[in-house]
This record gives C-alpha cells, structure tokens and sequence, in this order.
C-alpha cells in the first residue's frame, strides 16, 4: 500500500500535465458539442425536411456509432480522401460530434416539453416563428435541460480517456508510457484512475452546483432525476 | 364462551420522540366483528400492522390463539399466512393476473400443487363476485374489483383472522358499496375480523363491538348500540358528532346536486 | 472488392457480437446482485454496493478495463478476449446496477409489505413479486445499456482483441483505403446497435403488463 502510495506520488506531476490536456479536450469537445447539439436540435424539431432529415442522420449516426470508430474514422480514414488533421485537431473534431449528438437529444427532449402552447402565444403577440423560438422558447428550453444535461460533462470527460489509441498525449497516454517505463501496468492504471475519479468528483459538485443555483421552483421536467 | 383467536397486551409503538400508541389492550374472540374507529393520525392503521408483525412493536405482547407471536426467534412468516390482511391501497401484485394473485400464497408459501390451488382461488375469487375476471391483471379492474380480488388473496389463506386497514378509503364513493358488500358477507359468514374503517353505517350495521381509539389509546368500546346512542365518554360523543355532522352536510351536498 | 474483405470482416463483427453476449449478462449478474444488496442488504452492504457503483462509474471504462484486463489475463492467465469480455461485463455491471436499482425502487415498497402480508420471506417476496416487475420496468433503460456495451465492445481494440475495428485497421493498412475500412466498420456498428435496439423494443412491448379494462 505504501509502494503504491510512493509510486503515485512519484508520477502525479506527469499525471497532471496529462490531466491538463484531459481537461482541454473536455472543454473544448462540449464546447464544439453544445454549438452543433443546439443546431440539431433546432432543425430537428422546428426545420423543414432537409435540415430535419440531416439533423436526423447526423444524430442517429453518432449515436449510433463507438466514439473510437468515428475517431479512426477521422484520423486514419479521411486522409484516403485527402483530407489530414493532426491527432488533437481529429480528438477535437471526434469529441465534439459525438458530444452534439448527444447534447442535441438532451435539448431536443427539453424543446419538446416546452410545447405548442408556448409557440402560439409567441406568434399571437406578432413575433415570427425563429423570433419566438430565439426569445420565447429557447430560454425556457435551456432552462429545462440542465438536469438532463449535466450527466453530458462527466460523461465527456470520461470518454476523452479513448484518444491515446491515436497518440493524443492526454491522461490515459502518461499512463500508459509509465506503465512502459516500470512494468507495472496495474499501479499504473491504478494511478490514473484516481485522478479521473477525482476529476469527475469535482467536476460533479461543480455541476451540482450549477443545477441548484439555476434551479426554478416547480419550473422542472417530468421524472426529474432524484 | 368463545375462544380469544388474536389479543394485543399492552402493546406499544414509539416512533422517534413520538409514542404512536401505548398500553392497548385488545382482545378479538371467533367469528366475532370489531370495528376500530377514531380521527387520523391515532395509530389505528399501524395498530393493525402491528397485530400481523408487519411493524414492529416496541413494547408488550401479541398473542395468536394463545400463543404469543411477539417471543424471540418466532416464524414471522407463518404468523403473517395465518392473518389476513387488506390494504387501502390494494397492493394487488401488479404482474400477476387475479387469479396468480389469488394463488401464489397457495403455491408458494403453502406448497399447494398447482390444481388445488387453482380450485381454491376459483372458489375465492367466486365468493368475491369476480370468477369472470380471473384472467384480468389489475391494470384492467376498476379500484372496487382490486380490492375485492385483494380480500380474496387474504381469504385463500383460510386466515383465522382478517384484518382491514381502511379498505374503502382510497375508492371513488360509487365503488365502495361493493367492497363492503363483501365485507357484510364474511361477517355474517362468522369470519374474524378487525376492521379500521371511517364507514359509520358499516359499523353501525356490522360490528359486534366497537373501539373508539384516539391519540394512541382505546378511549372507549361496545356495542354498537353503546357507542352510538349513549357514548359514557365526552370526547367519543364529540368525534361521533363531527363525523355524522361531516356526512350528512356531503349527503345534502350529493343530494342537492343531483 | 474481393471476398476475403467481407469474410474478413464478417469474422470480426462475430467477435464483436461474442463480446457483448458475454460482458451484457456477466454485468447483469453482478449488476443485479448489487442492486439487491443497496435495496435490501443490511447497513454495510449497502455502503459497499453504493461505493462499488460510484467507483466503477467515476472512472473511464477504458481505464477499467485495462486494470481489470492485466489482472485477470496476468492473475489468473486469461486470454485477451475472456479477458477482455469479461473486463467489459464488470465496466457495466455499475451502470446496470443503477439501472436495476432504479426498477427496484419505483416497484415501490408497498408490493414487499403486500407479499409479507400473505406470508411469504423476504426472499420469495424479492423473488416472486418484487423482481419480475422490477425486470419489466427496468427493459427500456437497460436496452439502452445493451448498446452503450455493444458501443463499448470496440475498447477491446486496444486489448489486441481481433474485433470490427482491429480488422478494419488491417484492411486498412492492406487495402489502402483507410476511408472505405473504418467507414465499414461504423456501418456494421450502426446496423447492430439498430437491431439491437429493435429487439429490446419488441421485447419491452411483449412484456408489457396490461392495463385498459
């Protein structure tokens, strides 16, 4: 136990130059992901055929798909079509649309529990239908969605942990260069899980935080978590 | 002179700071009716789950045709097989059909082979008025058939004695008549039963004894008759105005409106 | 585009379904009975179920994976893909835990005391009343598990495990067509998380309780 707690200590500064990429690409990745969420969510719920069809097909896919494989897919596949991104830029872009995809049916949950009411009395007062969406709808939406989407955060950071397979020097990539350096793979794994879970620790009261202190009383999704 | 079959000696239940009841003493004889009445909140309903061990007592003894139920290292379960018991709410098993809530008692705590048991649910489920509902599951009865399905489920069980924890109280009023019609029926029957109800015409036709219970402890009790036309105590005589004055003014209201 | 690149393919998407078929009920198993430990297990047994549910799920999966993967395959001399498996199943077994005990809950406790009332144990009460409708309850949310796992199966990758996306790579590096390769593989995901989401919803349909009179 004493040999493990020297041996953390021995590496934690190295953790944590990668826990600062970890935290980059996890900011970086919600960021991207909220912007493309909040677009596909809009066009699937309020946008003609086209833009409800491809909101439709980019969602379904990235859900429907490993974060890994569209990793690959990124950074070993679109240099067959002459297209090549570094390694961050491909876990930027990976993260990113996986994220949107999810952050899209969080909010897309919380535009449809809004409900008509809300778009007809906005059309009834003259305001037109993006005007109300823009000032009526989406305040309340974003509003509504924060229970639902906070899980995303933590759930985001922990799936940055896959983009050492592409040689991303993150977290999980230190890990695996000290289990190389000392031959002991599990004090190694070991290690790094205590920062993820400490990470994921402060970043869960963080978000606690965040809910209770935007929390409107009785303003609350149906089956609003415990 | 007939046998005590269930009798409560000084029992007592704290909850916390607050005592819930204290120092009842009840004793409920073969094929005899009695009817626990009183305001909310006195301890009457977990007064009935005490006496089927449910809810644990925290001072006194329960005895069982003699035998007291409440000692160290008793079979809980077999005392509860040997005790009916009817919910407000039903508590029907969701999964099952009527007839599979009727039986399981029957196949899994008694070991009944699958026929007999199949045989004594029909019987209860007729005696209940709901053999043409055997195969429906409680999402598909009305609140007055669940609960007679749930009375049947106690039946099964050839109980010594059912007890009742306000069995009406969570129906619509046009489906109360049903339950206690089958309710009037067992009494007759000469079946045990303790019964908590706020049904005044119930206990009035029904009960051979009746206890007024109230803030933990057993104000007063008797016949019918003793109760309703000369109550001895002031504060039975009080609560038995309140709630007769209660149901005429909702007769009146019903009465005006239709 | 010759034979050998599909059967080659078609090869590891089987290895890919073995995966999952053997992680999803290895963590059902743990899952369920640590879910009945923090429903009805005494004061420590719940502590350590909730600790087991909040370690598990405070840390990457593939980060368990890799702990859990050198201590089966070096302690006990596994090969990659039990290895793997089985490392996968106890990843979820605290996401399916949750679930259960979600199920567990909204059955609610008046069905517990209702079956004590009858007579049963404790045991036959879980057993025979509490369980089969908590299962019930609990199908939509762990069908979405199922492809969370499905999803996650592609981890073993880094394990060396010859599943969907290690064949792919190598058709890649073979073919020269990296696009065409790992855009496979997404498709060959995309159909089985698809179905997979398909038959849980038919068996969630099939298994719904009644209710119009």
């Amino acid at each position: 136990m004493s040999d493990f707690f020297s041996f953390f200590l021995r590496f934690l500064p190295d953790l944590m130059r990668g826990a600062g990429m970890t935290v980059l690409l996890t900011i970086e990745g919600l960021s991207a992901g909220f912007v493309l969420g909040l677009l596909a969510a809009l066009a699937r719920t309020y946008g003609g055929k086209f833009w409800r069809g491809l909101a439709v097909g980019y969602i379904e896919l990235f859900r429907g798909t490993p974060l890994l494989v569209q990793l690959f897919l990124i950074y070993y596949g679109l240099p067959g079509l002459g297209i090549t991104l570094s390694r961050e830029l491909s876990a930027f872009l990976a993260l990113g649309l996986n994220s949107g995809a999810y952050q899209a049916e969080y909010l897309r949950g919380s535009l449809l529990a809004i409900g008509e009411g809300q778009m007809m009395a906005g059309r009834a007062i003259g305001l037109s239908r993006w005007k109300t969406i823009w000032h009526v709808i989406l305040p309340q939406a974003l509003r509504l969605a924060i229970p639902a989407w906070s899980n995303e955060p933590v759930s985001l950071l922990k799936s940055t942990a896959v983009v050492f397979l592409i040689a991303v020097p993150e977290l999980m990539a230190k890990a695996k260069a000290i289990a190389a350096k000392t031959y002991d793979p599990i004090a190694s794994y070991l290690a790094v899980a205590i920062v993820y879970l400490a990470m994921v620790y402060l970043l869960d009261l963080v978000l606690r935080w965040m809910e209770s202190s935007t929390r409107i009383p009785g303003f609350e999704m149906e089956g609003k978590k415990a | 002179m007939p046998e005590i079959i269930l009798e409560a000696r000084n029992l007592t239940k704290v909850y916390g700071q607050n005592t819930i009841f204290k120092n009842i003493n009840l004793k409920v004889k073969e094929g005899e009716a009695i009817v626990i009445i009183g305001p909310s909140g006195t301890g009457k309903s977990t007064l009935l789950r005490c006496m089927n061990l449910l809810t644990k007592a925290d001072g006194g003894q329960i005895l069982l045709d003699g035998e007291d139920i409440t000692a160290k290292g008793y079979n809980e379960d077999k005392v509860r097989s040997h005790v009916g018991m009817v919910f407000q709410n039903f508590l029907l098993f969701n999964h099952l059909t009527a007839l599979d809530n009727v039986m399981i008692g029957l196949t899994r705590v008694k070991k009944l082979p699958r026929d007999q048991a199949v045989k004594k649910a029909m019987e209860e489920l007729r005696r209940v008025g709901l053999l043409d509902r055997a195969d429906h599951y409680p999402g598909q009865l009305s609140g007055g058939q669940q609960q007679r399905v749930a009375i049947a489920r106690a039946l099964a069980m050839d109980p010594r004695v059912m007890l009742f924890d306000e069995p009406t109280s969570a129906l619509d009023p046009e489906l109360i008549g049903e339950v206690l019609g089958v309710m009037e029926k067992l009494a007759r029957d000469r079946m045990t039963m303790l019964v908590v109800t706020h049904e005044m015409g119930f206990a009035r036709e029904v009960a051979d004894r009746i206890v007024f219970m109230e803030k933990g402890s057993i104000v007063e009790e008797g016949s019918p008759d003793d109760l309703f036309y000369h109550p001895k105590n002031d504060r039975t005589r009080e609560f038995l105005w309140k709630i007769t004055e209660l149901y005429g003014k909702k007769e009146k209201e019903q009465g005006g409106k239709s | 585009m010759d034979n050998t690149f599909f059967s080659y393919i078609i090869q590891g998407t089987a290895i890919t379904v073995a995966v999952t078929l053997i992680a999803l009920p290895f963590g059902l198993i743990i899952g369920l009975l640590m879910a009945l430990l923090h429903t009805y297990g005494g004061k420590a047994l719940n502590r350590f179920a909730a600790a087991y549910s909040l370690l598990m799920r405070g840390v990457p999966p593939i980060v368990l994976l890799f702990i859990l993967y050198f201590v089966l395959s070096g302690e006990i001399n596994l090969s990659s893909f039990w290895a793997g498996s089985l490392s996968l199943g106890i990843v979820s077994s605290a996401y399916q835990m949750e679930i259960l005990r979600g199920a567990l809950l909204s059955v609610g406790g008046g069905q517990m005391t209702a079956a004590r009332a009858v007579g049963m144990s404790r045991i036959q009460a879980i057993r025979y009343i509490v369980l089969p409708q908590a299962l019930r309850l609990a199908i939509p949310p762990w069908s979405n598990e199922a492809s969370i796992v499905l999803k996650d199966s592609s981890l073993v990758y880094a394990l060396g495990v010859p599943e969907i996306l290690r064949r792919a790579q190598q058709l890649s590096a073979n073919t020269q067509q990296p696009f065409l390769a790992f855009g496979t593989a997404a498709l060959i995901y995309f159909v089985l998380v698809f179905a997979t989401n398909r038959a849980l919803d038919y068996l969630s349909e099939r298994t719904k309780l009644p209710t119009h009179p």
